[in-house]
């Protein structure tokens, strides 16, 4: 395996065996420093084994994963020290108080004590926890538990954060804070790893994707790649003001592939959606129609994800 | 790079885990009820059930009831904390914290002799104020109760490392090997007048070993010879930890 420094994880043909039910089978990946890099995949695809195994919380059946030039096997310590988890579940000491909860996380990683406690204010502040930080975290709500892991993770100044489906379930207000700030630290040179369901939140926020599915890596790369991979599903939708182009003329525009219409909206299936508008509208021109609406538009993150996890594609990918 | 992050694997950073692990199970665990109930009401409930209605002179029981307490207190804690933080998912956070599985044990076992060796001083106190129990050897005391908490606390652990899905089956594993060897170690009578069966299997409860200590401390007659009893209770603490951190570590590896 070639160390790259760039890269501040790398995953080797990493496995992973419950009895006779392979999990996680030999994948690979790399993940930049200072990317905020997106794996998505269905339910039990093996995503969130493998960011248990990464986190050291598993340990794997096959294969070799680093963690800032850290084996998590043979330095597990050293690449633990490095990272920072927040679950899908808020797993805080509910008897503990968010104070607390975060001072123990910073204890655990030996953090010098006059810097916790400048960062814990910094973080209670900014995610809105500075006035309940010494209420018990049982009476706090689910969005504030997941805004209290999220300090008690940022807390040791992680180069790592994974987030395991950080918003599920969360109020639009926790859910928003916690995606900006996931972000301004992002900016700031964290690098995130984001295990999330939400394509509209893996589109917005990562750099790129891995789509895992069946416990191995389906496609890999940054949004508008995966997008142009299903070239065929890119199509061209429009509206005409009165009497339409009959059909048949439609679907004789060179590149178009396939046509169907709901209403009076018509859309046109082309891998090169651009070429295809511009000949709809010199069509409607030299036939003195009026065209009321006309865009091009790509299949959405959550078609390209189900192409990839559909186990039946006809398209290869790119 | 912050330089803390690269002394994970250090001495030095595991011994101050533990503390932390320590700290945060006496803020957390000693005053749940399972650790009141199995560690501080059943001495209290053995030591009225032994005591009402026979005719024992007071002192002589105090050194047995020394030795229970630590005995109940010490291996208490152990089976609590494990699976309690595994059904809560607050383990995940240790492990995934650099803390190692050794640093995690030892703070477990600290939290049970600490426990163990603060809840004996109650008996002790009791026993020289109400009867006319005398201290002898001092350090000998120290001793039993210090060496007695930790292999106590090292059983519970060790006891801890089964998977489940409540934490009150895991005490109740606890008592089905706490209990018996209640009988058979010298409480409620000196191993000397033990039935015969009893003496065989007496030598292999740490407990009989740390109550001897505790009655010798007292002034009273001691079954082992003096040098064996502390090492025999170093001894188990050890073979205790070994197996707590194989086991642990076992079931950890199948991610339960």
């Amino acid at each position: 395996m070639v160390k790259d420094q760039a890269n501040i994880i790398e995953v080797e043909g990493l496995s992973k065996a419950f009895g006779k039910l392979t999990a996680v089978n030999h994948v690979s990946f790399a993940v930049r420093r200072g990317e905020l890099f997106g794996f998505l995949g269905p339910n039990g695809a093996g995503k969130t084994t493998t960011v248990r195994m990464l986190t050291g919380v598993l340990e794997p059946s096959g294969g070799t994963a680093t963690i800032q030039g850290h084996d998590i096997r043979s330095e597990s310590l050293l690449s633990r020290a490095h990272l920072a988890v927040v679950p899908e579940e808020a797993n805080v000491y509910l008897d503990l108080s968010p104070w607390q909860n975060i001072m123990l996380m910073a204890e655990l990683h030996s953090m010098p004590r006059k810097q916790r406690i400048h960062n814990a204010l910094e973080l209670l502040d900014s995610l809105g926890l500075a006035d309940r930080k010494h209420q018990k975290a049982r009476t706090l709500s689910k969005g504030f538990r997941q805004r209290l892991m999220l300090c008690a993770a940022l807390v040791t100044e992680p180069e790592i954060l994974f987030l395991d489906e950080p918003t599920s379930g969360l109020d639009v207000q926790s859910a928003r804070l916690i995606r900006r700030i996931v972000q301004e630290m992002n900016l700031k040179g964290l690098t995130v790893f984001l295990t999330t369901h939400n394509m509209e939140e893996a589109e917005k926020m990562c750099s790129r994707l891995a789509i895992i599915n069946n416990g191995q890596i389906s496609a890999i790369d940054t949004p508008r790649r995966l997008h142009s991979a299903m070239r065929s599903q890119q199509f061209v939708e429009v509206r005409f003001l009165g009497e339409p182009l009959p059909t048949l003329e439609l679907q004789s525009l060179p590149g178009v592939s396939s046509l169907d219409s709901t209403g009076s909206t018509i859309r046109l299936y082309t891998e090169t959606p651009g070429r295809t508008a511009a000949e709809i509208a010199c069509l409607a021109k030299s036939k003195t129609l009026e065209i009321e609406h006309l865009c091009t538009r790509k299949p959405s993150l959550e078609a390209v994800f189900l192409y990839f996890t559909d186990q039946n594609k006809k398209e290869p990918a790119q | 790079m912050t330089a803390y992050m690269e002394n994970a694997q250090s001495w030095r950073y595991q011994a101050h885990s533990a503390f932390v692990i320590l700290k945060k199970n006496i803020l957390l665990y000693y005053l749940k009820p399972p650790v009141l109930i199995f560690g501080v009401l059943f001495p209290v409930f053995f030591f009225l059930a032994f005591k009402m209605g026979r005719p024992i002179a007071p002192e002589d029981i105090v050194p047995g009831m020394v030795a229970m307490a630590v005995w109940f207190t010490a291996s208490a804690v152990g089976p609590l904390v494990t699976p309690w933080e595994r059904r809560a998912k607050t383990y995940e956070r240790l492990i995934a914290a650099p803390v190692s599985l050794q640093a995690i044990l030892a703070g477990d076992v600290l939290s049970g002799l600490l426990f163990g060796a603060c809840l004996s001083v109650i008996p002790v106190i009791l026993g020289l104020i109400l009867t006319d129990a005398s201290i002898h050897n001092v350090l000998f005391l120290i001793m039993g109760i210090a060496l007695g908490a930790v292999s106590f606390s090292s059983l519970g652990v060790l006891l801890a490392a089964p998977p489940a899905s409540s934490p009150s089956n895991i005490m109740l594993l606890s008592n089905l090997v706490r209990l018996p060897l209640l009988f058979v170690s010298g409480i409620f009578l000196p191993i000397a007048e033990m039935p015969f069966w009893a003496r065989w299997i007496a030598p292999v409860s740490p407990l009989s070993y740390a109550q001897d200590m505790i009655r010798i401390s007292f002034g009273q007659e001691g079954y082992f010879p003096v040098w064996l009893s502390p090492l025999m209770l170093i001894g188990f603490t050890a073979v205790l930890m070994w197996g707590a951190h194989k086991f642990h570590r076992q079931w950890r590896a199948k991610g339960l």
